[in-house]
């Protein structure tokens, strides 16, 4: 067993830092504030090859793993949650997909323009009364000659509204249960496909998050991705991969409060001399220290499972189940070591406790990770 | 067109920090980098590579640590990159240095040869025109802009204190680059990849390449360092904005009197 990182991590590493302080961490402030998706990112996301990282070279992505991505996503999490989730809802829960479970044409058509990053891809699963039982899918597809016609509606979509690539769910048997569950491609100008209501959240303020409303859609049946009822497994599966990604959006944001809460310990001085000489600031670093170390050790060991094509779900799930509990616990504390600085907009920390938060609920509540560990135990 | 791109590692001197008892540098823990002048030349030679097809070819000597750079140098998107090392070059100055650099170059015939224009370690900015003299090479220093103009010539823009000279130089030839030139690319995810799993670094040693012994290492280094000191902190500078005329020159003279100088 070696823990230390190949060379070519630590120099990802590098590059994902430099790239975030430069072109991130500046309008990360600003995108919050404003409510703002920054699409002039998401180019530049694309031209250093940020989008299409665990995709094959032959597909048009960069060849490299589910580590490296998972490292990209921590990286610019740490300096900015919007970033990091766009990142990881166009490239876990739409480019992955297509590749794992899409035809070879699906893949030319689709996989390569996502994967080079000219489109931006998401991915349509939860519904107004299918959140946490996603089973209990009302979106319809019904067979019409050539084409499906999807009916319905999809909420809180990520990337919904720039995204060019859907991935969405939709009943093709009511009577199959999640067996009639199916996945389609659906691109952003299929007639009858619109983007309802934008959503204002309380955190990771610069993504876009909609509705999406389906009257009448049609869809070839060449889009019809995997096999007629496979649906809710593909989407099962992809969640098992959007975890790594989450935890490590959530690793990120914890990481950013912690090194935020350190520098600003060594220069704030009460009492005549500097916070971090306190022993209540040295033991609450300390357990926040031990806690990101932990939460990434999870990461990585279900991100390289991952890459070893070994089963990985139960480990995805503490991942993120732990990732996201200390992503909110170590915000919190910052903004406490912050004071009255925490909680004002003129320091990153309260953005960070806001944008820590939804790593506990999408992708998978905690309970919903707490009952895919419980299952592998059990 | 083949471009050979000569960097050097140099300790990351904003990293770089005072030990407070001693006042001393703590190089322990300071991470290496490739010099930036040096990384300006190598976006230089990409852009030339991305405009107008060429191919690039980085070279550094140095210890076996240097790989590093190197490999970061296939991140960024270079083609070809070489290790000049052996114990015979251990304590080179500039000159041994260059003769070594300028006999690896002579094997590898470029139509052009970037250097950077000096080392934040060293700070000489020798080696660069010392390789064009041995090579018997036009050489252009402090260029902050090139162009391709055909096949055969260049029109580079050097700095000078007082302006730039725009000149028109003949290939193959040597220039030396600065900072201000251009704004470094990042690597790429699948570069730093294949850095690693498919690229190799080339090792030259000193049987690699055909020289006179007697040039290089510490034998062929005329240069002796007397005695090496390290410079005093300064207090940060105070600027004062808004002030009129008359004020500043108040300023000047109460300071200059502060100072005894007046």
């Amino acid at each position: 067993m070696d823990f230390n990182l190949d060379n070519e991590y630590d120099m990802l590493r590098t590059m994902y830092r430099d790239f975030s302080e430069q072109e991130v961490e500046p309008i990360a402030a600003e995108i919050d504030e404003e409510e703002r998706f920054p699409a002039e990112t998401v180019t530049k996301l694309a031209k250093f090859g940020l989008l299409g990282i665990p995709i094959p070279k032959e597909y048009g992505g960069e060849g490299a793993d589910n580590l490296a991505y998972s490292m990209a996503v921590e990286e610019l999490g740490r300096v900015c949650g919007t970033t990091s989730v766009i990142v990881s809802a166009h490239t876990s829960l739409c480019a992955v997909l297509i590749l794992e479970f899409g035809t070879e044409e699906q893949k030319q058509k689709y996989l390569v323009p996502l994967a080079k990053g000219e489109k931006l891809g998401a991915f349509g699963l939860t519904e107004p009364n299918a959140g946490t039982d996603a089973s209990a899918q009302q979106t319809t597809a019904i067979v019409d000659g050539e084409d499906y016609v999807l009916n319905g509606s999809k909420i809180f979509i990520t990337n919904a509204g720039y995204a060019d690539t859907y991935v969405v769910m939709a009943m093709t048997d009511k009577k199959m249960g999640t067996r009639g569950i199916s996945a389609f491609i659906v691109e952003h100008d299929f007639p009858g496909f619109s983007i309802g209501k934008k959503e204002k959240k309380l955190g990771i303020r610069g993504s876009s998050t909609c509705e999406l409303i389906f009257e009448d859609c049609r869809v070839p049946k060449e889009n019809l991705l995997g096999k007629v009822g496979k649906g809710f497994s593909i989407a099962m599966k992809t969640l098992d991969g959007g975890r790594i990604g989450i935890a490590s959006q959530a690793l990120g944001i914890a990481q950013g409060a912690f090194d935020q809460t350190v520098n600003y310990v060594k220069e704030r001085k009460q009492f005549g001399r500097a916070l971090s000489k306190f022993q209540n600031t040295q033991f609450e670093l300390a357990d926040m220290n031990t806690k990101l170390e932990a939460a990434r050790l999870l990461i990585y060991k279900a991100a390289c499972k991952k890459d070893q094509r070994l089963p990985y779900s139960a480990d995805a799930a503490r991942a993120k189940l732990y990732a996201a509990e200390v992503a909110m616990e170590i915000t919190t504390k910052a903004v406490q070591l912050h004071g009255g600085y925490g909680y004002i907009r003129e320091y990153p920390i309260e953005r960070m406790m806001r944008d820590a938060k939804i790593t506990e609920i999408y992708e998978g509540t905690s309970e919903v990770q707490k009952m895919v560990i419980a299952a592998d135990v059990l | 067109m083949k471009i050979v791109v000569c960097i050097k590692q140099v300790p990351d001197t904003t990293e770089v920090k005072l030990d407070p008892e001693t006042g001393t540098l703590i190089r322990k823990g300071v991470p290496s980098i490739i010099n930036p002048d040096d990384k300006r030349g190598l976006e230089a030679a990409l852009q030339l590579k991305d405009e107008f097809g060429a191919e690039v070819v980085v070279l550094t000597m140095g210890p076996p640590q240097a790989d590093n750079a190197l490999r970061e140098s296939f991140g960024m998107g270079v083609d070809q990159a070489i290790l000049l090392t052996d114990r015979a070059f251990a304590g080179s100055d500039t000159l041994a240095t260059s003769h070594t650099l300028a006999a690896a170059i002579r094997k590898i015939s470029p139509d052009l040869i970037i250097a950077g224009r000096q080392a934040i370690d060293g700070d000489t900015a020798q080696v660069g025109p010392q390789i064009a003299e041995h090579l018997n090479l036009p050489q252009v220093s402090y260029v902050f802009d090139l162009q391709k103009e055909d096949e055969k010539h260049l029109i580079v823009k050097r700095s000078f204190e007082d302006g730039s000279h725009r000149l028109r130089i003949k290939m193959p030839c040597l220039i030396t680059t600065l900072s201000e030139m251009n704004t470094p690319r990042y690597m790429s995810v699948g570069k730093i990849f294949d850095a690693y799993r498919e690229k190799k670094v080339e090792i030259w040693n000193l049987k690699d390449i055909d020289i006179e012994t007697a040039t290089l290492g510490l034998a062929g280094s005329p240069t002796k360092v007397q005695k090496s000191f390290t410079k005093s902190v300064k207090d940060k500078g105070v600027v004062y904005d808004d002030v009129s005329p008359k004020e500043a020159a108040k300023l000047i003279v109460d300071k200059l009197t502060e100072k005894y100088i007046l």
